[in-house]
């Protein structure tokens, strides 16, 4: 037994207990030079200068609101399309529908933005040709910081209500068909069944899944984002982990001492937010993690 | 299907119609542009720029899969990216099982604690730039095994197996085995194995699709252009519009080069997605099955 997971237990701890390790390089000014353990020790200055910093402000509100927004948005629609989809009694449309709606689900983070810029090209991308053939003027939708956080959301909306439905699917059919047959025999409504019967059948499925996407709330996405960014959007675009990856790949300045202080913000902020959300549902009486 | 009999009122009727509408629509609002695509790819290049594609091709071409086939770098990264998603996924698989079976054992000693230090790196994790400097330290930087060893490990797979192993497995299976003098390893290869072959096809999906869409790890790790896996390349071409002139210097005219470059990223896309698509209908199955063994606790 200890012999067979000794291999994985390896793997845990070099590649993700040492690195929690390294976290003390938040704390230091670290140079290539010195090494993680000979580097001078300077507290809590890196944190400091992010916290004053002029981007603290518009990347915590960025990454908050774009977190926020992605749940809020992601969440119904999943839920619709499986009770919607519960409700059809051909066979033949429901598979069809359910098949399509899967698809987008393979599609690579890469070539998910190369469709939405290739559609929203001004000149001659879909998305503008359908708004000239209307007779209204192209948009440059990716120039436009303000169309930012909508098109990350709802493309991403797209790209997985089909396969996020999957499990609800699996919550409502395993709903008793005996309280629908009373319901009908009461002479309860369609809609009224699926508010009164199918709805609390997959609520704590529904409630497991908030807090999970609570957890990962603050990383929602970064690889697409970085993506996406621009120069001419990156005033709604620039979120923590961008920024995070830029301080220490891209700019001038290398400072990963810097850049490590700023993940870690975001990793401590994520821990609060995911045990905050997880005592408020014990507490509202649904199902927990813990 | 519900197994009730009554006639339905006219409300509900109605209801139902409207859901079907609404569903139609919504089929169209994600089939569109995934149509679109395979269209614009096989459609002459000056007619995508002048926006005469609506839904089936104009003038059908081969000319953007001409132009990917010409490539220098697609053909290198796509087999690239084979190689690292078939060996990926391999050690995935086994680093997986080699997890998942002990964590599942309940007369494993210390399997509580071992499981808490599993789950605690989906809470907590060091971050981006000490796993970077780890990475570095062990020599690992622009070499192959960067992109497979540090990922190693998905412990939300390890889990959805674990789950499999406690649910399908016999205790009784154990016992007659362990009277028969059977060793652990030896009841693992030999019974559970043979018995693993559905939550295998699971995890080798879940892993095998992350691995052919993965970007960010190359990005990180390698520099040498000869290592580029495909989306590395994917990158360059859609999003960040390098496309060598070259590639296409046969053609002279200048506006014609340029909407063929265009064409290019249309057939791209299809090229890139294909393979997924072709698992498609076979993953289907797999996908929710894998879905609802991690659903069973999460």
């Amino acid at each position: 037994m200890y012999a067979l997971i000794a291999l994985p237990l390896f793997y845990l701890l070099l590649f993700k207990y040492v690195p929690m390790y390294g976290i003390v390089i938040a704390f230091k000014n670290y140079t290539a030079s010195t090494g993680i353990l000979g580097s001078e020790w300077v507290g809590l200055e890196h944190f400091e200068r992010f916290f004053r910093s002029y981007e603290f402000g518009r990347i915590l509100s960025n990454t908050l609101i774009l977190s926020l927004y992605s749940l809020a948005a992601g969440f119904p629609f999943p839920i619709l399309l499986a009770l919607s989809l519960n409700d059809v009694k051909n066979r033949l449309f429901k598979n069809t529908v359910q098949m399509v709606s899967y698809a987008p689900y393979f599609i690579s983070i890469v070539v998910m933005v190369g469709i939405i810029l290739e559609m929203l090209e001004p000149r001659h991308g879909l998305v503008n040709n359908l708004i000239r053939l209307f007779g209204f003027e192209a948009v440059g939708f990716m120039n436009d910081p303000s169309y930012f956080k909508s098109i990350f959301v709802w493309s991403g909306i797209w790209q997985t209500v089909g396969f996020n439905c999957i499990i609800y699917m699996a919550a409502l059919a395993s709903v008793d068909p005996v309280l629908h047959e009373a319901a009908v025999v009461d002479g309860a409504s369609k809609l009224r069944r699926m508010w009164h019967i199918d709805l609390p059948g997959i609520m704590p499925v529904a409630v497991i899944l908030l807090i999970l996407n609570t957890g990962t709330i603050l990383d929602s996405g970064f690889e697409k984002v970085l993506l996406m960014q621009n120069p001419l959007n990156l005033s709604t675009s620039e979120v923590i982990d961008s920024y995070v990856y830029k301080v220490a790949f891209t700019s001038q300045v290398v400072n990963y001492s810097y850049s490590t202080a700023i993940g870690l913000f975001k990793s401590i902020i994520g821990l609060i937010l995911l045990v905050a959300v997880n005592k408020i549902a014990r507490r509202a009486g649904q199902s927990s993690l813990w | 299907m519900r197994p009730y009999t009554l006639a339905e009122s006219r409300g509900d009727k109605l209801v139902s119609g409207i859901n079907m509408l609404l569903l139609s629509i919504f089929l169209l609002v994600v089939l569109y542009p995934l149509v679109f695509i395979v269209s614009a790819s096989f459609s002459d290049p000056l007619a995508v720029m002048s926006g005469k594609v609506w839904l089936l091709p104009v003038n059908p071409t081969l000319d953007g899969y001409e132009a990917v086939w010409k490539h220098n770098l697609i053909g290198r990264s796509f087999l690239n990216s084979i190689v690292y998603t078939v060996a990926g996924t391999a050690v995935n698989i086994v680093v997986t099982i080699l997890a998942a079976y002990p964590l599942a054992r309940r007369d494993f000693y210390g399997r509580q604690l071992l499981l808490f230090l599993f789950l605690f790196t989906m809470l907590f994790s060091g971050g981006l730039i000490p796993s970077y400097l780890l990475v570095k330290e062990l020599g690992m930087l622009n070499t192959v095994w960067a992109i497979i060893i540090p990922g190693a490990l998905g412990v939300w797979n390890m889990i959805v197996t674990r789950t499999y192993f406690q649910t399908t497995i016999p205790e009784e299976l154990l016992e007659a085995a362990q009277l028969d003098g059977c060793t652990d390893f030896s009841f693992l290869w030999k019974i559970v194995l043979p018995l693993s072959g559905p939550i295998i096809a699971v995890i080798a999906l879940f892993y095998g699709v992350a691995h052919w869409n993965q970007y960010f790890t190359a990005l990180l790790f390698l520099h040498d252009r000869e290592l580029y896996p495909l989306q590395i390349v994917l990158r360059e071409i859609l999003i960040q519009n390098q496309i060598s002139p070259l590639m296409i210097a046969d053609v002279t005219e200048l506006s014609r080069r340029q909407a063929l470059s265009e064409l290019l990223k249309y057939s791209l896309i299809v090229v890139a997605t294909l393979p997924l698509m072709l698992v498609f209908p076979f993953a289907q199955k797999h996908f929710i099955k894998g879905v609802m063994i991690g659903s069973l606790k999460g």
